[in-house]
């Protein structure tokens, strides 16, 4: 048996207590440990100046950047094609994939084909993407769609192959319409794996727009990256890499917190 | 659900695009209104006969239970009474509406306790009406308090509770149960009795009840239909003459228990038990 709703919660804030404090000052202890290693590491020349820069220059670098509003600028930019790819992927993805996931004819036709694009790397396309969309926001746009739209397919179309039949059973018992079967018994028995889809391609996406601006952008963090070595600025390119990896679990925390909602839980307290 | 008229001779098959109509069984003589009417029916899958002859009628109010070997095809009895598969041969009539509690988990995870028990009333229109009928059923099954609570917040009891509620909140009449209380551990299971026991004194339904414990069988039926083997059919049916409910001890209910176990070739009807 398990434990009722409120003594599980009393529980778990009495063990919650300490860890908070552990997940806040130990990942603190081991940054400050990265910094300092680093910060020997160039004191001790083991690499060119031209090779490693400082960490006081990084952050002198930063400051300019943010001054300047460039920084800025470019993760506005970045943020904006991959909230434009990845939204189109999950508007179209999730409603293919709860089609494939009932009907066994498109599904079986299908499938191959989806399974394929899923494993061809979207940044293949990238020459592709120039060519039909130039450089700029459509073609890196295009590449963060054709990344996000077949896993998030495959995601949706898995979770609900693998509803329960009794579910079903039960929507009929009761009378459920259709429709009302799918916004009540079929897209809330997907969600917890949806949500877990789309947070691991929501990392795809962020991963693909830096590498699509690196080729195919005339501004955004990859196309400063690109920029920042093209200009032999390595202090920058540090700020653009620190700024894209913590942008990344940014990302990841906000679309963690969807796993909050109450109607989810049960998907992850197995 | 379609709606089913008095008099129907054949089975009609359910009509999952319609929400339940909020008219209830007009009452008619005794004959014509049987919840069920089973005449020679045959089920077979393929090669495999399941069910072979089964003819038997259930009266309205009854309390039926079916027992039988393992995988001789209760399961499949109960899916042709709630017309969700149809019979081979012969004939069901049905007449009722019919709400099933199944052998898993049937409760939305993702919906509250509350919310669980509103689909069994959603033939009502007004909220209020609806809002009464829930409170209702949660001051029944004693879990005021944890209307809000989640299916995966409950024990396994309560959450049967719920699942027992959410049946008997709407207008059926009749209850289709496929081992309701085969996953719970043998104490919660004895209070699980009681509690349908009492929830059917106050929402009279026909209930058929499939289940492997013979003892539940003999505790809370009106009627035992034991099943042979498969291809299955009807070995013996035992009539339980006390009244509901009754004790697990009642002299009845411990004699019903031996006549089952000695029909399934457990028990030699001397009271030696030859094996598990």
């Amino acid at each position: 048996m398990r434990v009722t709703g409120a003594i599980g919660a009393g529980l778990r804030e009495m063990t919650d207590k300490p860890k908070t404090i552990k997940s806040v000052v130990f990942p603190l202890a081991v940054l400050g440990a990265l910094v300092g290693i680093w910060t020997l590491v160039w004191a001790a020349g083991v690499f060119h100046v031209s090779a490693l820069p400082s960490p006081l220059s990084v952050l002198r670098a930063f400051e300019l950047e943010i001054r300047t509003g460039r920084l800025c600028n470019d993760l506005i930019i970045s943020l904006f094609r991959v909230s434009c790819g990845f939204s189109l992927a999950v508007a179209l993805g999730i409603p293919m994939g709860v089609w494939l996931g009932q009907k066994l004819t498109p599904r079986l036709a299908l499938l191959p084909i989806v399974n394929f694009f899923r494993n061809l790397s979207s940044l293949a396309w990238i020459p592709f993407a120039i060519l039909w969309f130039g450089v700029g926001d459509a073609s890196t746009i295009f590449l963060i769609f054709l990344a996000a739209f077949f896993p998030v397919v495959l995601a949706t179309m898995a979770a609900v192959s693998s509803i329960p039949t009794v579910y079903s059973r039960v929507a009929h018992d009761y009378g459920l319409s259709g429709v009302e079967k799918l916004i009540h018994v079929t897209l809330p028995a997907i969600m917890p794996q949806v949500i877990t889809a789309l947070r691991v391609t929501a990392g795809l996406s962020w991963l693909v727009v830096v590498a699509a601006e690196m080729v195919a952008g005339r501004d955004g963090l990859g196309f400063a990256v690109m920029d920042a070595r093209n200009g032999l600025r390595i202090d920058l390119l540090l700020v653009e890499m620190i700024t894209i990896g913590l942008i990344g679990v940014a990302i990841d925390s906000v679309l963690a917190r969807l796993t909050n909602i109450p109607s989810v839980r049960w998907g992850y307290e197995r | 659900m379609g709606i089913r008229k008095v008099g129907d001779t054949q089975i009609e098959p359910l009509d999952s695009n319609r929400r339940r109509p909020p008219v209830s069984l007009t009452a008619v003589d005794s004959q014509s209104s049987r919840p069920f009417q089973l005449t020679r029916v045959g089920r077979r899958f393929g090669t495999v006969e399941v069910l072979q002859d089964i003819s038997v009628a259930i009266e309205p109010g009854e309390f039926v239970a079916v027992v039988g070997p393992s995988g001789c095809g209760k399961t499949t009895l109960l899916n042709l009474l709630s017309g969700y598969e149809q019979p081979s041969a012969g004939v069901v009539e049905r007449r009722g509406q019919v709400c099933m509690v199944y052998q898993v988990d049937g409760l939305y995870p993702w919906m509250t306790v509350a919310e669980n028990i509103s689909l069994g009333v959603r033939h009502l229109a007004s909220a209020d009406e609806r809002r009464l009928h829930i409170d209702d059923m949660i001051r029944l099954i004693e879990l005021q308090g944890f209307e809000n609570h989640y299916p995966h917040q409950l024990s396994g009891g309560m959450r049967q509770r719920v699942e027992l509620a959410r049946a008997l909140a709407g207008n059926s009449d009749i209850l289709l149960m496929d081992e309701p209380f085969s996953s719970l551990d043998y104490l919660t299971r004895l209070r699980m009795r009681q509690e349908l026991a009492h929830l059917l004194h106050e929402r009279p339904r026909t209930v058929v009840l499939v289940t492997h414990d013979i003892e539940e069988a003999a505790q809370l039926a009106d009627r035992v239909i034991v099943l042979t083997g498969r291809p299955a059919q009807i070995r013996r049916e035992l009539r339980i003459q006390t009244a509901r409910p009754r004790a697990l001890t009642h002299a009845e209910v411990v004699s019903a228990t031996r006549i089952i176990l000695t029909e399934l070739g457990i028990e030699d009807g001397a009271g030696a038990i030859e094996g598990a």
